[in-house]
């Protein structure tokens, strides 16, 4: 289990790092998104993993789920929820009103004209 | 409790939904509201100033939950007076934005502007890290709007980068908290300052990698070198009195860093004592040095400006990285003046914009603008500021950051970066305001635009460049009283004890989970 989610929090993390690091502004996006769930899958193990456990310590149990991360995946879900769909519609503006989706700020002739064919 | 502490976060997050709401399309009400909101900030920041210059530490418990359950403001000297400040820079950016038309050139400045408010204060007040994460959130997304105002196609992709920049700045920060979490099992910076003293010295691998992650968090924002790319774009493309009022942005990177650095991960703290300071000094010193060459090699005013701000950054940063009283002393001072020359320089740029054709704020000789003079004299002082020069605080503030590196034992090569990037900087300066000012072509034939002559953006700039003069007249009590500042911002035990002990209506104890999680 804690293999599992380990490796996928590294898979996530390696991927949306390699597509954050593209030229255009859609695979970027992409990678963002994918660092985002890398982040709250780690936000959630952060509060140890437990299985069938109550999130309240009862009187009768010696142990419980941690609460606490969930509110705070919660917030960052919310949080980077907005946030995609700010940089989703920026991004198209951008593309449209420049007809150049990629992400460094060059301004070359030459780039303006490959992206125009 | 006292109710107003709330107060800067609350009041503009009211007002920006009475402006969104009710006054969508009527400007000239959302200006008064806009006004009488940020008037009333800085009416509210005088008096927690005032009253925290008793040396209280003043908690709020929201929902009157106990401190490390619920989430707390606090206000201590060094919040109010990050408060007043930011009240102060909005209020000329507020008034400079009204003057010049910024906010008619596109929907909903003023209350995008009322919640980038709410985010800075609330990000100056909260004690609690994750808390402080959510107010980060709040800023950067009015600051998204606000960055984009206006629309064009430079400003759009200028914007995305610094989107997409901030985004992975905020997924940093979250990595972060989340490994502060496993480790201490709270957020809350006073306990966790009990927690970090307390971890075993020989289990601290997890603190350090934390500490770091956090610190490249706030050198995003503080647009510390190798992680500054996104400033220069975004703070030249910006609107100005947006560009003017992101001059606090970069502070509030600096103020986490002074706020977690000192009670968190302190410099008496033995986990991470080592790698924090000696990490922070090389880079802000090459901070300095890139934003100064910056101001040298800028070909526009725009970029000229945005390079100014990250050089001084870099003066700051080498200030807060000694982490000793007298030199967050020094920090204080350069920050105030910093935050203020920066802002009075975007807004000059931008009436030297507004008065040439199609917006051009290329460094080469155009035709005289009008009320050429007085804005000339307004780059002249504001430039002065900014690198350093007699008369004005920037002088004082390098001299108080020059005092306070004596005793490192660094301080040949700390001393020799900020007097020849002071060099550079006077330099730049000059050529830049001879070129735009003074080479004027003389063909008087070809049209410039008359400028809005209107009084209110010389009023706003004015404003702040009265506010650098007060600060170097009054340089003496207002050292004083950063002075006192900083022995609060260092003594964590009465900030730990303020929020933990404070008394409550309703008494927590026998809580089930004790010593557990948070």
């Amino acid at each position: 289990m804690e293999y599992l989610l380990a490796s996928a929090i590294g898979a996530l993390t390696a991927a949306g790092i390699y597509l954050t690091l593209r030229l255009r502004t859609f695979p970027v996006i992409l990678g963002i998104s994918m660092l985002t769930y890398a982040v709250n899958l780690f936000l959630f193990a952060s509060g140890r993993i437990a299985i069938n456990l109550p999130p309240v310590l009862l009187n009768n149990t010696p142990t419980y789920a941690d609460p606490l991360p969930q509110a705070l995946v919660l917030t960052a879900i919310v949080i980077s929820f907005g946030m995609t769909a700010v940089v989703v519609l920026m991004a198209l503006g951008a593309f449209l009103s420049s007809k150049n989706d990629h992400v460094n700020l060059s301004g070359d002739a030459a780039d303006e004209q490959e992206v125009g064919k | 409790m006292n109710h107003w502490i709330i107060a800067p976060v609350l009041l503009p997050a009211l007002v920006a939904a009475v402006i969104i709401l009710a006054l969508r399309y009527q400007v000239s009400t959302q200006r008064v509201f806009s006004v009488a909101s940020t008037v009333a900030l800085v009416g509210i920041g005088i008096g927690l100033l005032v009253h925290s210059m008793s040396g209280q530490i003043d908690v709020y418990e929201l929902g009157n939950w106990p401190a490390p359950f619920g989430i707390v403001l606090v206000l201590d000297r060094l919040s109010a007076m990050m408060v007043l400040l930011t009240a102060l820079l909005a209020l000329a950016v507020v008034l400079y934005a009204i003057g010049s038309g910024w906010d008619k050139r596109g929907n909903h400045f003023h209350a995008l502007f009322q919640f980038q408010l709410m985010g800075i204060f609330g990000a100056f007040l909260t004690g609690d890290a994750f808390n402080l994460f959510v107010f980060f959130e709040v800023l950067l997304i009015a600051s998204y709007g606000l960055m984009i105002h206006g629309g064009g196609a430079p400003r759009l992709r200028a914007g995305v980068q610094y989107v997409i920049y901030n985004l992975l700045g905020s997924t940093l920060f979250l990595f972060a908290l989340g490994t502060i979490y496993a480790v201490t099992g709270t957020l809350n910076m006073a306990d966790l300052a009990l927690r970090v003293a307390d971890l075993p010295a020989d289990d601290t691998a997890m603190i350090r990698v934390a500490a770091m992650l956090l610190l490249l968090v706030f050198a995003v924002k503080a647009a510390l070198i190798p992680l500054h790319f996104w400033l220069p774009a975004t703070y030249a493309e910006a609107p100005a009195p947006v560009a003017a009022l992101f001059a606090v942005m970069t502070k509030i990177g600096a103020y986490a860093i002074i706020r977690i650095y000192t009670l968190v991960f302190g410099p008496d703290v033995m986990a991470t004592a080592d790698i924090i300071g000696p990490w922070l000094l090389p880079a802000a010193i090459v901070t300095l040095a890139i934003g100064m060459i910056g101001v040298l090699g800028a070909s526009h005013l725009g970029r000229l400006a945005a390079f100014a701000a990250i050089g001084s950054m870099g003066t700051l940063l080498i200030a807060i990285a000694l982490f000793t009283p007298q030199s967050i002393t020094a920090a204080l001072y350069y920050m105030i003046h910093s935050t203020l020359a920066g802002a009075a320089l975007f807004l000059v740029v931008d009436m030297v914009r507004a008065r040439r054709m199609a917006e051009d704020d290329t460094i080469a000789s155009r035709p005289a603008i009008a009320q050429n003079g007085l804005i000339a004299a307004f780059f002249f002082a504001t430039a002065i500021a900014m690198a350093g020069m007699p008369p004005l605080s920037g002088f004082l503030g390098k001299l108080l950051v020059l005092d306070a590196v004596r005793d490192h034992n660094l301080v040949w090569v700390i001393w020799a970066a900020i007097l020849i990037t002071s060099l550079v900087a006077v330099v730049g300066f000059a050529r830049a305001g001879s070129m735009v000012f003074w080479k004027v072509e003389p063909d008087a034939t070809e049209q410039t635009p008359s400028g809005t002559a209107a009084a209110l953006p010389f009023v706003a700039t004015g404003g702040l460049v009265a506010a650098i003069v007060a600060i170097t007249v009054f340089a003496g009590p207002v050292t004083a009283f950063l002075s006192d500042t900083s022995a609060q911002v260092f003594d964590k035990q009465s900030y730990i004890a303020a929020v933990l002990e404070t008394p409550r209506a309703i008494e927590a104890e026998n809580l089930p989970l004790e010593g557990s999680k948070k």
